[in-house]
């Protein structure tokens, strides 16, 4: 795992490859400008509009704007299940409890508003040594192990 | 020995997980790390409410089934963490109303060395599944429904998409035509059905009470039994997706089930279930089988039906309590929560201890939660059922009122909660005190009071409701008639003004008075009124 910086402080990144530096810009802005390879989802943006572009894809930023906002953990799902490997950053009003759900939805890397610690996600994603169900991640579900 | 889903090295490891998780985020809390407003997400996904004196923690009984050992922990939280009770709800779980946050993380430990947990029972996300307490019990029922709500219990914990749903989220499985657990009035409702021969699920959704009661419309007639996840998953997809969030009160499946319509919401569902086929989020049918086989009957004496009705107590208990079981020789005995005067779903951690001791002996190890706030023992033997009662009746236990005007389902109300407007455990002790003396006359007749709008005691889904409100500064209180959570389903509507708290107790017996006076042929009181209609009953209240 690396770190980056920006000017919110430093964030988790769970990739390999050089982060990608051009702004995301909206849907409806991505869709009309055939060169951009970053765009930003809202929430209630319908995430499946990018499908035919995915090829030039390179960052997705989903927003959070309040945590409890739940409906760009299905954003990320969607993507993944959509055959999308570039970087899926989530942003906003993340905080270091969700980071392991996010993760299992396919998110890849964050830029939380309050910045969280390489050490403190390290840990949150530790805590859960099994899963039941099988996400965008490539965990094994429990029942796959238990009739492996 | 009980006859219930147990524990792997992979469940006991997740409920460890969470526990340890939990300690921690408690300790970030206390120690200043979180702020109130970011712990609180978390510990709702524990079960943890801030009532109006303490935190109250629910603690999840999946589909209401409890082995000896269980209870005997619940009894032991209740004399080390609380006061000496619990409270059962309406969700088949238990309820803790005086618990401080620093032990809530010891609490789950304990919990966890039984195999229980407190994970989902609140907060916006998928809670315990429920489920018919007659369940592996009843003549009626196609298959037993237990494997799926445990299938559906695995599934649904820690899920990572539906964590942070618009709202909470309910399902109900049965798998009788006969609805013994309010299924139509989930956010899904799945019954276990038979269609040339094979199992699959009939599925409900957008059912519910609150603010805007609604009846779940079918979505799917038929799902075959080993596709009950991608369906379910393809539901919560379309609900996370779409449910608004611009309004709490507006959050629910049923308001985007109504405002889209069934048929769109279906067209939704369907296209998100084709994309899902080729995911493999389904578990095998081994898992299914592994989950059954928990599930087997257990190993029932022969023996014949009968028992002596000598005692008239007892053939009083047990004309009323008793359900017939499938197994000849055998009955099912509700353990009535609902004394006289006292609290509905209260019992001691003395009483609990006892229930626990009762299962052992008489019922196979097994309890389990009634959606109305009742216990049974599914499994006794019709030769042991006077000792039972006997033992029962010494401790309390033997009101023999179930499904009568006096087993009234209520919310904890304004004594309690931090919602209520209004008290509603006065009123339960209140109404069952004048007309227990006549139940037995009145036959089955189901009251229900919740002590604010959000319904919490199924107010609409009661032949009887009563609806707690703040009128000015003055508790207030509606009633309405005509309400079910059967298979008869149906709402209650509102009669009319509303009535103080001695005038609400008068205003059911007057609507009581007239079902007498009009009963055609043993109709029950919800059957009189659906014939006759709200004009009468208006006309003596209000006339």
């Amino acid at each position: 795992m690396a770190e980056q910086q920006n000017n919110k402080g430093s964030w988790p990144r769970y990739r390999d490859d050089a982060p990608v530096n051009s702004p995301a810009v909206t849907l409806e802005a991505f869709v009309e400008q055939p060169d951009a390879v970053a765009v930003r989802i809202e929430p209630g943006a319908d995430v499946r509009e990018l499908i035919p572009h995915l090829g030039r894809i390179k960052l997705v930023e989903i927003g959070f704007p309040v945590f409890g906002d739940g409906r760009n953990y299905s954003a990320a799902r969607i993507l993944r299940e959509e055959g999308y490997q570039g970087e899926i950053r989530a942003e906003g009003d993340v905080l270091l409890d969700q980071i392991a759900f996010m993760r299992r939805c396919g998110v890849d890397s964050f830029a939380p508003a309050e910045p969280i610690a390489a050490e403190a996600a390290e840990r949150a994603l530790g805590f859960w040594p099994e899963v039941y169900q099988p996400a965008a991640d490539a965990r094994t579900p429990i029942w796959a192990k238990r009739h492996g | 020995m009980a006859t219930m889903y147990k524990y792997d090295d992979y469940d006991q490891t997740m409920v460890d997980a969470r526990v340890a998780e939990f300690r921690d985020q408690t300790a970030r809390r206390l120690a200043g790390d979180l702020t109130e407003d970011q712990f609180k997400p978390l510990r709702l996904m524990n079960g943890l409410y801030l009532q109006l004196h303490a935190y109250m923690l629910r603690v999840a009984v999946p589909y209401g089934t409890l082995s000896g050992a269980q209870m005997h922990m619940l009894a032991t939280i209740a004399r080390k963490y609380d006061k000496g009770y619990g409270h059962f709800t309406t969700r088949q779980n238990i309820q803790y109303n005086w618990i401080q946050l620093k032990d809530a993380p010891d609490i789950l430990a304990d919990l966890a060395t039984v195999e229980m947990h407190a994970i989902q029972t609140s907060g916006n996300c998928i809670r315990n599944i429920s489920s018919d307490q007659f369940a592996g019990v009843a003549a009626d029922e196609v298959v037993d429904p237990r494997p799926y709500a445990e299938l559906l219990r695995q599934w649904s914990s820690f899920h990572p998409e539906f964590s942070y749903l618009p709202r909470k989220f309910k399902i109900a499985v049965i798998a009788s035509d006969e609805d013994r657990a309010a299924m139509r009035l989930h956010d899904i409702g799945i019954q276990m059905v038979e269609k040339d021969g094979a199992l699959g699920a009939k599925f409900f959704a957008g059912g519910g009470m609150g603010r805007t009661p609604m009846i779940g419309p079918c979505v799917r007639e038929f799902v075959p039994v080993d596709e009950l996840i991608s369906f379910s998953e393809a539901v919560l997809r379309v609900y996370n997706r779409y449910g608004r969030r611009d309004n709490k009160y507006k959050a629910r499946i049923k308001i985007l089930v109504h405002e889209m319509g069934i048929d769109a919401f279906r067209a939704e569902v369907d296209a998100e279930y084709e994309k899902m086929q080729p995911l493999d989020l389904e578990p095998p049918r081994a898992e299914l089988k592994r989950i059954e086989a928990f599930f087997a009957p257990p190993a029932y004496e022969a023996a014949e039906d009968g028992y002596d009705l000598s005692d008239p107590d007892f053939a009083i208990w047990a004309e009323t309590n008793l359900f017939p079981h499938k197994v000849p020789g055998y009955a099912a005995a509700t353990i009535s929560l609902k004394p006289v005067g006292g609290i509905p779903g209260d019992a001691s951690a003395d009483q609990m201890d006892l229930i626990a001791d009762l299962a052992a002996r008489y019922s196979m190890d097994e309890v389990r939660v009634t959606h109305a706030q009742n216990l049974v023992l599914p499994n006794v033997k019709q030769a042991d059922l006077y000792a039972l009662w006997q033992e029962l009746d010494g401790a309390g236990l033997a009101p023999a009122n179930l499904d009568r005007a006096s087993d009234i389902i209520a919310c904890p109300g304004l004594d309690y909660c931090s919602l209520a407007n209004a008290r509603s455990i006065p009123i339960a002790q209140r109404l069952a005190e004048r007309l227990a003396p006549v139940e037995r006359r009145l036959g089955d007749l189901q009251i229900k009071i919740s002590g604010c709008i959000n319904a919490c005691g199924h107010h609409h889904a009661g032949h009887i409701g009563i609806l707690g409100v703040d009128k000015k500064g003055v508790e207030s209180y509606q009633l309405l008639l005509g309400g079910s959570a059967a298979e008869d389903v149906s709402l209650a509507k509102i009669t009319g003004p509303g009535f103080d708290e001695h005038g609400i107790v008068d205003a059911v017996e007057t609507v009581t008075n007239l079902y007498e006076s009009e009963r055609q042929d043993g109709e029950r009181f919800l059957d009189t009124y659906r014939r006759l209609g709200m004009a009468p009953f208006k006309e003596a209240l209000y006339g």
